[in-house]
């Protein structure tokens, strides 16, 4: 019986690691440079025990502990307490994400693509494909695991000890290899690959949420939780193996179910019943700009409560600002002090910056949505009917814009009524919006920028998000690596008043609007000239 | 020698009957054709045979091999072609061919080269940028590269020029010729009744007519054109006659096969000047089958 049902699983291992020969590598190096990286950053900053423990200070309240966990060892903060308290969570969190992507891009996605259909039609058992990507991700993780672990163990640091490290690579692994297992279970549940991917990032934001708000108010929650029986390992401190085995333990009765729902089921079909849609297209729906509302409603309804969620996380901390980076020397050099003006204000400014730069993705997403469609071949559906290649460009331009001014305002609310709370006065509910808001203009250049390019040069289109990295990497850290001012002009977001650092000038926020309105109108002319695709 | 079977095969998808009671045999050296329109159920039971699909009663059998339980090894010998196929975007059209052959575990790469350039495909493209057309032609490159004892084909001319549908038919033939079998499921029923030997008509989840064309045929009418000396003004009054329709001094209509020798002798009494008879092509039969059943198509869908 098991050659009908895994026979070349061998074969289809060898092409998973072919069909993702750069796929992988890229998510392994990165996630194993990253923690690398930000460890030997993190012994820059704070090289002795003394800058360590006054940081374990300012850590012990409930927005940091509901954002990255709780801390262990914080009475003696080494490097190691210290790395495993500020990276270890945010990590596995991303581990989580990699392995979704990973699991459903190779089950449920080939499967609706009508791909798996060809292999079970050769010589191949009915379990094949599931088992070979079921090895093929627990062994990354495995991989993972090793090299983090003996990659931490190598730098040398006293108190990165072999033990320690290992177990910091092995929770990474287990929580990979807990989504892999979620993932693969919801790609035999529903139907689809937006279903499992849907379903699979709800278990991780709950599992998220679990773990912080069992962290601050009520353990036994956290219990609940892979992240929390990760961060429960108390890396480098008290090293507890266990909450692993039961990590690991609990991922292989869910591959077990796995497995058998998938041999027991028929070729794309799922256990979950799927809804059957609406048989008529809502008033909405049937304007260009209704579509493409619709098409991407739950993408911008998702970042809308993200920003939300990210303003409130920043605000929690405002509270904290003045404590917080009395004493650290790289964030002088960041915020260097200005007299007549709180550090808690400095921040805010900056804090703005970020989140106006990050409101800039998704409206730039949505507007990249078009190229999308575009080389997918389905505009043309709507420039053969009666709607011009200005009204069809005039859409999504129109959405990005209102995206990037709904992320703004939901990024500005959360910080604001957040902050608000803990700061206990002085800075108004209006500032914070102010705040936010004068940045549109810098979004509109960036969304002008975008149409100039997706109007005129669309094969080097994606330019527009390396200008927004340039913008980030300039604006966010220009400060600390000492970098020349001129090359922050060279961005939109470097004209922007710093309000309430700041007085708002209107004469560089018409300039902006100004360039902004003339690249969208070159772009716009650009569209109804060139070839479409496809 | 039967080569593929299938009995009362059943399949149920809830609440809704896909298939009801299928029966299908193909023998060796034999391609049936399989027709019926969409949502019939073709799909469905090509899939019960290549276990992807359950059966939820019946029986069906390849090679002597049961389709679900024995599905490894049946697959060594069967080839199988989609009506649409979806490839890996990054992956060239070449090395799609080759991970084809190699699962099927084929020595050497048999027809690979022959057959690509019969079929003109550019193996060196990335499948994203194939057109659909292109698509299935590296589908059935591979099928064809591969020493299968059964083709299942699944609409595999949908996408095809006329020049490469003709290549697919040689290729058809040349199987056939070497005592292989064929499932040929098809909407172009030109081809069907080109190249098969024997053709089943599904609807609604049942077979209602299977048979060599001449058999089928022969259950149904004949297309006659006739001019006479005389006008034939009684024609609609005698049995067996349909669809008459008049143009100038022709009269064209239909007659069931059984009343043909009746009608001649009817007509023969006005004189004829000219008579032209026509064999019902396979679209006529399957017209008939159809025609005032007055139901839309209620299938699970899933045809190209």
């Amino acid at each position: 019986m098991s050659k009908q049902l895994y026979h070349q699983t061998g074969n289809f291992i060898r092409f998973l690691l072919r069909r993702d020969k750069i796929r992988l590598p890229i998510w392994l190096f990165s996630l194993i440079g990253f923690t690398i990286l930000l460890t030997l950053a993190m012994d820059n900053l704070y090289p002795t025990q003394a800058d360590r423990n006054q940081l374990a200070e300012t850590m012990i309240n409930p927005a940091v502990t509901a954002m990255i966990g709780p801390g262990y060892g914080l009475d003696s903060y080494t490097l190691g307490a210290m790395i495993a308290h500020q990276m270890l969570g945010i990590t596995a969190l991303v581990v989580g994400i990699m392995s979704i992507l990973l699991v459903v891009r190779h089950t449920r996605a080939d499967e609706e693509e009508g791909r798996l259909e060809l292999f079970r039609s050769l010589p191949s058992g009915r379990l094949t494909s599931l088992a070979a990507v079921l090895i093929v991700m627990v062994s990354i993780q495995l991989l993972l695991a090793l090299t983090t672990g003996f990659g931490l163990y190598a730098l040398g640091f006293d108190s990165l000890n072999l033990e320690g490290s290992l177990l910091y690579g092995a929770a990474l692994g287990a929580v990979g290899i807990f989504f892999t297992a979620i993932t693969a279970l919801f790609a035999q549940l529903s139907e689809t690959s937006r279903g499992s991917i849907g379903l699979s990032f709800t278990v991780l934001g709950l599992a998220y949420l679990f773990r912080a708000i069992g962290d601050v108010s009520n353990e036994t929650l956290s219990w609940f939780s892979p992240f929390g029986w990760a961060l429960g390992t108390e890396v480098y401190v008290n090293n507890y193996w266990w909450p692993l085995l039961l990590t690991v333990g609990v991922s292989l009765v869910l591959i077990i179910l796995t497995l058998y729902l998938n041999a027991i089921r028929d070729m794309e079909s799922g256990f979950l019943p799927s809804r059957p849609g609406r048989k008529h297209a809502a008033a909405l729906l049937q304007s260009p700009t209704g579509l493409v509302l619709r098409l991407q409603r739950t993408s911008l309804v998702a970042w809308s409560i993200a920003m939300l969620i990210f303003g409130a996380t920043y605000g929690s901390v405002l509270g904290d600002t003045e404590a917080f980076f009395e004493d650290i020397e790289m964030m002088e050099q960041m915020l260097p002090p200005i007299e007549g003006v709180s550090l808690t204000e400095q921040f805010l400014t900056m804090l703005m910056t970020i989140m106006a730069l990050i409101s800039t993705v998704p409206a730039l997403m949505v507007l990249f949505k078009l190229k999308s469609e575009e080389n997918a071949g389905r505009i043309g559906h709507l420039l053969s009917r009666t709607i011009s290649r200005k009204q069809l460009l005039a859409s999504y331009f129109l959405v990005s814009v209102l995206g990037g001014f709904v992320m703004l305002s939901c990024s500005a609310l959360g910080i604001g009524l957040v902050g608000i709370s803990v700061l206990d006065g002085g800075i108004s509910l209006g500032t914070f919006y102010q705040a936010a808001i004068v940045y549109l203009p810098a979004i509109w250049l960036m969304i002008g920028f975008a149409v100039l390019l997706l109007g005129v040069i669309p094969k080097i289109a994606g330019l527009a998000w390396l200008y927004l990295g340039y913008s980030f990497v300039v604006v966010y850290m220009g400060g600390m690596l000492q970098l020349p001012n001129w090359l922050e002009k060279l961005t939109p977001f470097g004209y922007i008043p710093q309000f309430p650092v700041e007085e708002i000038g209107f004469a560089n926020l018409s300039l902006l609007s100004l360039t902004a309105a003339i690249l969208m109108a070159a772009g716009f002319a650009g569209f109804s000239k060139r070839d479409i695709q496809g | 020698m039967t080569i593929l079977q299938t009995g009362n095969l059943t399949k149920k998808f809830g609440k809704f009957t896909a298939l009801d009671g299928v029966d299908i045999e193909v023998n060796k050296g034999e391609v049936y054709g399989f027709i019926g329109p969409n949502g019939a159920g073709k799909s469905t039971t090509i899939r019960i045979l290549l276990g992807m699909l359950k059966a939820t009663a019946g029986n069906a059998t390849i090679f002597g091999l049961d389709a679900w339980k024995d599905a490894v090894d049946i697959h060594k010998r069967v080839a199988y072609v989609p009506g649409d196929v979806n490839l890996w975007p990054n992956l060239t059209g070449g090395e799609v061919i080759d991970l084809f052959l190699k699962f099927r575990g084929a020595k050497g790469k048999g027809r690979r080269e022959e057959l690509i350039s019969r079929f003109a495909l550019d193996p060196s493209k990335k499948c994203g940028t194939y057109s659909k057309g292109n698509r299935q032609k590296i589908a059935l490159i591979a099928a064809f590269s591969s020493e299968a004892d059964l083709y299942i084909l699944d609409e595999p001319t949908s996408g095809l020029d006329p020049l490469m549908e003709r290549v697919f038919q040689e290729c058809v033939m040349e199987a056939k010729n070497q005592g292989k079998s064929v499932l040929l499921s098809s909407h172009i029923l030109s081809e069907v009744e080109r190249l098969c030997d024997r053709v089943g008509i599904i609807r609604e989840g049942k077979m209602i007519e299977t048979g060599t064309l001449s058999e089928l045929r022969h259950l149904t009418r004949t297309n006659l054109q006739v001019e006479t000396k005389e006008a034939m003004t009684d024609l609609s009054g005698v049995k067996g006659v349909h669809a008459i329709k008049q143009k100038g001094q022709t009269l064209s209509f239909q007659v069931d096969t059984e009343e043909m020798d009746a009608v001649m002798k009817h007509i023969s009494r006005y004189g004829i000047v000219r008579l032209e008879s026509a064999p019902p092509t396979l679209e006529d039969l399957f017209m008939r089958h159809y025609e005032g059943t007055g139901k839309p198509n209620r299938g699970a869908g899933g045809e190209a």
